[in-house]
């Protein structure tokens, strides 16, 4: 097994799938000769050819547009956002398009093939538009499945379940941790079942829940708690949608207590749905109200970025909190 | 009732009338599929690379005081330029994005508006700034995102914005003030003003969605606003001819019935000239004006880019040779103009207050922490009055956590700066 970083993972997985199916085609802005502003897309172009991994004009809407006709013929199409904040020109292709062509045709035409990747999340001094988290947008649209992998080994895994996927996936990565999380990654094919949380670890007086960058905020804070007597629980919810609601709501009915930590701001956040279903389903178990951090209700700002991340500190407060009701 | 008001009046009486959207439509009995090359256009040039005036008619075109204050202001981008790519290096500042090889583009345009025109930038126009007097620490304010910052320190560096200077606040997200430019045109008409728009982006911007409506609607609406598109052969990394197949951008103007216009955009002189005329063309006739430069992006696209993967050396030396400021320079010095030891006193003296100022911004401290919440919306609304009670309780309790907002360092907010 070799060492990557979640970049080298993300490449890996794509070479793989290029490599098992030619209908699978990589395009976006800069990906091919140069592999993408990250170097996700590496030798992709070289390795595949210029039909098969290409540039594309600097337009997303037309990136959607396009991928979703080429998926709707059959190919499957992985179109790169540069930016996850840069998705909202294609918001129509995605949710008007994307999301409801199986549905709208009875289910004769689909766009099940195509994946879109886009890296997103804060904490790299990127200011408003290098930092959002608009998962709870996709998450609101039914048809099309949302994805975020925390490290390298569920980065490809995921990544080939959601480019063979019957359903489109839109699959987030977490920009922070594309250099800095490094782990083992199997050379073979494998994948990893999309709508399944997954258990970091196991703890018995509080489930905290995140995804992406944000498990290791989860980790660091539960750390701080254990020094203090309290032992978590923690779940990477991995697909946001559909998400795993049965494990969610198994360990709160262990702990009897829930936190539920987002990047993106605390109001309408993917938190939000969580919570409700938490309560409705665990309210005879719960000791405690559920508790979300998220980060604040405002744009994602660059000088304040340290203060408005929900952070280990503030999740250990949290927890504390919550522990002490 | 001013002119525009009343044949918008008339108009209105004239919502049903007999309509032919054939009548400026001939036959023909050739089967022809019209290419490319019946848009394509010339470029405008007044000074050949060795600053050769190219054409005696335009001797007179500008001045000395214009001439001289363009070409200094040239130089000051250029030095700014240089100085933050090393204070980026250097870890000083996050990020930069320099303009050099564009500085005639940039700088020659903003020289031929006025400064009552409203500018608004894709993100390489600093030269715009430079032009109307925007100093060395208000650069820096911003660059370090420091609580002098206009923009409160909340955008990333070379995010600009000032109001005094009509220069609107830049935007990551590529082509949205190509529309919003036709808007503010189209307001400073109806509210009879003696002003209009221009409006900077790439070649690789004009793919978005965005490039199409704000042309349409510019034309369709009569909007007096000058589009500036600045081809400098790439979007990152992608080359122009990956971007699109037709004759560059103008070709697209006269599509959407925009008057148009191609200068070479390393001739400061083409520049200043065509801006004017397409200055008063859009002011006079309430019509926009589409300019294409042509020019090259000498720098990195930004300091986290590196050109090497994806353009050879060769090609760039070829650029090299065409260098903005190298053409004015010899230009200057063919008229006489040039005064070269006030230019060296310029250049030391400019560095030296790019210095001065980096020290000085880099010791501010940034916005207190309430500034997390303002201008979310125009007041404080009571969730975000909430959210920041909690932030200022838990920044208190751990305030060697957050040094920044927890310790603000004492900062001279009155004397502004350095001189
Ligand atoms: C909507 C959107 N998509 C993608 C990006 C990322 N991006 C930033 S600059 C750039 C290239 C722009 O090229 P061009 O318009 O030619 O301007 P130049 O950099 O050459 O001045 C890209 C793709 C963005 N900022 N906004
Ligand atoms: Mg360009």
């Amino acid at each position: 097994m070799a060492q990557l970083n979640l970049l080298q993972a993300v490449n890996h997985a794509l070479h793989t799938a290029m490599e098992a199916d030619d209908s699978v085609m990589v395009m976006g802005e800069d990906v091919g000769h140069f592999g993408g502003v990250f170097r996700a897309t590496s030798n992709l172009q070289k390795t595949f050819g210029k039909a098969r991994c290409f540039n594309t004009p600097l337009v997303e809407q037309g990136i959607i547009g396009f991928a979703n006709g080429l998926a709707a013929q059959g190919a499957k199409p992985i179109a790169e956002i540069q930016f996850a904040d840069y998705i909202y020109p294609a918001f129509d292709q995605i949710v008007n398009e994307t999301a409801k062509f199986r549905y709208r045709s009875g289910g004769q035409f689909t766009v099940g093939g195509l994946t879109i990747r886009t890296p997103y999340g804060g904490g790299i001094a990127g200011g408003h538009y290098h930092s959002q988290s608009p998962e709870a947008f996709f998450a609101h649209v039914p048809g099309i499945k949302v994805v975020i992998p925390r490290n390298p080994y569920q980065a490809k895994g995921l990544l080939l379940s959601s480019i063979r996927a019957s359903d489109p996936v839109l699959f987030m990565e977490p920009k922070r941790l594309y250099r800095a999380s490094v782990g083992e990654v199997p050379e073979m094919d494998y994948e990893l079942p999309l709508g399944k949380a997954d258990l970091v670890q196991n703890g018995s007086d509080i489930t905290l829940v995140a995804w992406g960058a944000q498990v290791e905020i989860l980790q660091e804070a539960a750390q701080k708690a254990l020094s203090h007597g309290v032992s978590c629980e923690i779940i990477d919810l991995q697909s946001i949608l559909p998400w795993d609601r049965e494990t969610i709501c198994q360990s709160v009915i262990k702990t009897g207590r829930c936190l539920i930590n987002h990047e993106a701001p605390l109001t309408g956040g993917f938190a939000s749905e969580i919570a409700a279903v938490v309560q409705s389903e665990c309210f005879l178990h719960l000791e405690a109200p559920i508790a979300r951090v998220c980060g604040l209700d405002t744009p994602y700002p660059l000088a304040h970025e340290k203060e408005y991340m929900p952070d280990a500190l503030k999740t250990f407060e949290a927890i504390m909190q919550t522990v002490h009701f | 009732m001013s002119d525009v008001m009343e044949s918008e009046a008339s108009n209105m009486h004239n919502v049903i009338c007999d309509r032919d959207h054939m009548a400026q439509i001939t036959s023909t009995q050739a089967v022809t599929l019209v290419d490319k090359q019946s848009t394509s256009m010339p470029m405008l040039q007044l000074l050949n690379p060795t600053g050769e005036l190219l054409n005696e008619q335009y001797k007179n075109a500008w001045d000395k005081k214009i001439a001289l204050k363009l070409f200094y202001a040239m130089h000051f981008t250029r030095i700014l330029d240089e100085r933050m790519v090393a204070a980026q290096r250097q870890g000083r500042i996050s990020f930069y994005l320099a303009c050099t090889g564009e500085e005639a583009a940039i700088v020659g345009a903003t020289a031929g508006v006025e400064m009552r025109d409203m500018i608004m930038t894709q993100y390489r126009e600093q030269g715009a700034l430079v032009y109307r007097g925007f100093s060395a620490t208000q650069f820096m304010n911003q660059m370090f995102s420091n609580a002098l910052d206009p923009n409160k320190g909340r955008q990333m560096p070379i995010h600009y914005g000032d109001k005094e200077l009509n220069f609107m606040t830049v935007s990551s997200p590529l082509g949205t003030q190509i529309p919003q430019a036709a808007g503010f045109a189209y307001g400073q008409k109806m509210a009879g003003q003696d002003a209009i728009t221009l409006c900077f982006f790439g070649e690789g911007a004009a793919s978005e969605g965005d490039f199409h409506a704000g042309l349409n609607m510019a034309a369709v609406l009569e909007c007096p606003c000058i589009f500036l598109c600045r081809n400098n052969g790439y979007a990152i990394s992608t080359p122009a001819n990956e971007q699109f197949k037709g004759d560059g951008i103008a070709s697209r103007g006269v599509g959407y019935g925009v008057h148009t216009i191609r200068v070479d955009g390393n001739d400061a002189l083409a520049m200043y000239v065509a801006t004017k005329e397409a200055r008063r063309f859009s002011l006079k006739n309430n019509r926009p004006v589409l300019i294409e430069a042509m020019t090259y992006r000498l720098a990195a696209h930004s300091t986290s880019d590196d050109p090497s993967g994806y353009r050879s050396r060769d090609e760039e030396i070829v650029w090299r040779e065409k260098d903005p400021i190298m053409r004015m320079h010899r230009y200057l010095q063919q008229v006489g103009w040039l005064d070269e030891k006030d230019l060296d006193g310029y250049i030391s003296k400019t560095r030296s207050d790019l210095l001065a100022a980096v020290k000085y911004a880099e010791n501010q401290s940034v916005a207190p922490l309430t500034e997390i919440v303002t201008d979310v919306y125009k007041d404080i609304e009571p969730h975000l009055q909430d959210q920041l009670n909690a932030l200022r309780a838990h920044v208190e309790n751990y305030p060697e956590s957050y040094p920044n907002t927890a310790h603000p360092i004492a900062s001279d907010n009155q004397t502004g700066g350095p001189k």
